[in-house]
């Protein structure tokens, strides 16, 4: 009973990091239509960032959330001038956009194993969320709560930032249509920049505090492209509600894949995305913004 | 997405080897002969090798660019198929089963595998196709990285035996260069045919203008799907040979990575040309084994070629030079003065 608990938990905790990762990646996709091969690498990014700010090279220690916040902010940056410099050139041209991120997303790759090696680096549980929670005599890690009420609030706060806001308005009518959106006055190009901007940043910040869970290790965003890509496929693209509901359905079928059938873990995932091409090809929520 | 797949390139290759002029099969004849000689031309076993590779990767790029170049379907997935090909045939052998069974169960379960990526990847064209093939192609990945009691995972699976065909052995360089030429010369001979066949005229027609197509009572769904099943067929030989030239497979060859080369290879030569992959594969592996020798970042390498190829040259190097010598050409013509004539406004390819 015990280890089922455990293991919804960490599953529910692994889907709100899979929603940080996969928001923006909906987003960026429902906006600009091009799926971001850089987020899985902007994910990796911002958690080596933020083990840098947390000791070692920047020489002082920074409280864990502030850190991971600058680290955030970083791969904002990274990704806006990303799309700047290099996706608005190719505007309009949506598969040279997708092979671009491609190509920056090895190079990210490279870089990062340049820089801070290819040793895997554990980043260290905040002192204060350290404990455990007990319950009829199970101990829940506090930090895997803290991740879960993060992305609960981060999921409430995107949805009322393209709910009651006009940047969400005028972000819901460039997702609908662009053309029109054009037409009455919204810089759909800068629409472009903010949404990639903080995709990326999300990404980022998902990275960084996965950190204490998963560790920090080359290939990271190999690992978490794909996810992304099945929840998207799995949710539909440009859903909010999507991503959120297929990263908890990704989450539960990794976890428990890995606990139950560690060899075939990967491939378990690919059971609801072949149940949901085959009979709902646009995602469980596509067509959908919110 | 209803976004139509837009290929790199929609150049109208259907021409090309279908003109039959002497000149032309002169060419040919040469070009054979010159990759006959090639082994004998070249002293060192470590770039007889480098051609082995070369023509083998060229196959790969032939079937994936069946898909990129005609059919406009963008893979990121096929170093899943490559691979599927490739492991069945090392599992069987390190099994203690013989050649033949191994090659042909290969091509079978690369077969298998390419119907499974086709009836789920066709469902989406465009983005959408590239999305679900990426993702296809990393479940394969993880299972071989995975799966250890199947694959060995990081550890890989050896072969320790090349196939006798009618007697000879494969296991000097040479010889094997001879056999992957022979594949190799088979499979462009099969595009060529292929290409130059109604169905792939058709399945161009399906590339521009699908629903035109629908229209005129062609099955869209049909046709993409057998040039699916053709495209992996030329990518599980392509997976065999791979396995029997470094007698080795590991996850590493069903990377991302592997299908981000493999793509690099038809775009660099240029998609839905019938040379441009061979000449891509050429260069992508020529630019991996002299920047191996000098730096150990291919990776980064291969992202920044990548990006470059794609802003300033999307056609493909081999158009893409036509296209500037003849720009260049132009606005030195228009210097002199000389008087604009029709080849100045020779169609450019679109990108």
């Amino acid at each position: 009973m015990t280890f089922w608990l455990l293991l919804t938990v960490n599953s529910i905790t692994f889907g709100g990091l899979l929603f940080l990762l996969s928001a923006g990646f909906s987003l960026i996709f429902g906006l600009m239509r091009i799926p971001n091969l850089t987020h899985g690498s902007m994910f990796m990014v911002g958690a080596y960032l933020g083990t840098s700010l947390l000791g070692g090279t920047s020489g002082f220690t920074l409280n864990f959330w502030v850190a991971a916040l600058i680290a955030a902010v970083e791969v904002a940056i990274l990704g806006a001038l990303m799309e700047r410099l290099l996706l608005r050139r190719l505007a309009g041209q949506q598969l040279a956009q997708v092979l671009v991120t491609l190509g920056v997303s090895f190079m990210a790759a490279d870089l990062c194993l340049m820089g801070w090696g290819g040793d895997p680096i554990s980043v260290a549980t905040p002192p204060h969320l350290a404990g455990f929670v007990r319950v009829d005599g199970a101990a829940f890690p506090l930090y895997r709560m803290a991740v879960i009420l993060i992305a609960v609030v981060f999921a409430v706060a995107l949805w009322l930032m393209l709910e009651r806001t006009r940047l969400g308005a005028m972000i819901r009518a460039g997702v609908d249509d662009p053309q029109m959106a054009r037409v009455v006055g919204i810089r759909v190009s800068q629409l472009f920049t903010i949404v990639f901007a903080l995709g990326a940043g999300l990404a980022g910040f998902a990275g960084i505090i996965s950190g204490p869970i998963l560790s920090v290790y080359p290939g990271l965003d190999q690992d978490m492209l794909p996810l992304a890509l099945v929840v998207v496929i799995l949710g539909g693209t440009g859903s909010l509600l999507g991503s959120f509901v297929g990263s908890i359905i990704v989450g539960f079928i990794y976890n428990f894949g890995q606990a139950l059938l560690p060899e075939l873990a990967y491939f378990v995932l690919f059971l609801p995305m072949v149940l949901v091409l085959v009979l709902r090809p646009q995602g469980l929520f596509g067509g959908q913004i919110l | 997405m209803n976004s139509p797949a837009a290929s790199p390139v929609t150049n109208p290759a259907t021409s090309e080897l279908t003109g039959g002029g002497a000149v032309r099969r002169v060419a040919i004849a040469v070009a054979v002969l010159a990759l006959v000689a090639v082994p004998y031309a070249i002293e060192q076993v470590y770039y007889v090798n480098i051609a082995s590779q070369i023509l083998l990767y060229a196959v790969f790029a032939l079937g994936l660019n069946v898909l990129v170049g005609y059919a406009g379907l963008v893979s990121l997935g096929h170093a899943g198929l490559f691979g599927v090909a490739a492991y069945v045939v090392a599992y069987l052998l390190a099994a203690g089963h013989g050649h033949a069974l191994a090659i042909l169960a290969g091509l079978a379960a690369g077969l298998v595998a390419t119907a499974g990526f086709a009836a789920l990847a066709l469902r989406a064209t465009g983005i959408s196709f590239i999305m679900i093939t990426l993702a296809l192609g990393e479940i394969i990945w993880g299972l071989a990285y995975r799966w250890i009691s199947i694959t060995g995972g990081d550890n890989g699976i050896s072969v320790s035996t090349r196939p006798m065909p009618f007697g000879l052995s494969l296991d000097a360089p040479r010889a094997f260069y001879d056999a992957t030429l022979i594949v190799f010369l088979l499979a462009v001979g099969a595009v060529a045919i292929f290409v130059r066949s109604p169905f792939g005229a058709a399945l161009c027609g399906t590339r521009d203008q699908p629903r035109r197509m629908n229209a005129l009572g062609y099955h869209v769904l049909m046709i993409r799907f057998w040039a699916f099943m053709f495209s992996g067929l030329l990518t599980s030989v392509a997976g065999i040979l791979f396995v029997y030239y470094t007698e080795f497979i590991s996850p590493q060859a069903l990377a991302l990575t592997a299908s981000a080369e493999g793509l690099l290879m038809v775009i660099s030569g240029g998609a839905g040309t019938l040379l441009g992959p061979v000449v891509g594969a050429a260069l992508v592996v020529i630019v991996k084994n002299v920047v191996s020798a000098y730096i150990t970042r291919w990776n980064f390498m291969l992202g920044a070629i990548f990006v470059a190829i794609v802003v300033f040259m999307p056609e493909g190097l081999v158009p893409g030079a036509v296209r500037l010598t003849r720009s260049a050409w132009q606005s030195a013509s228009r210097q002199k003065g000389t008087t604009r004539n029709a080849a100045a406004s020779a169609p450019r390819p679109q990108s």
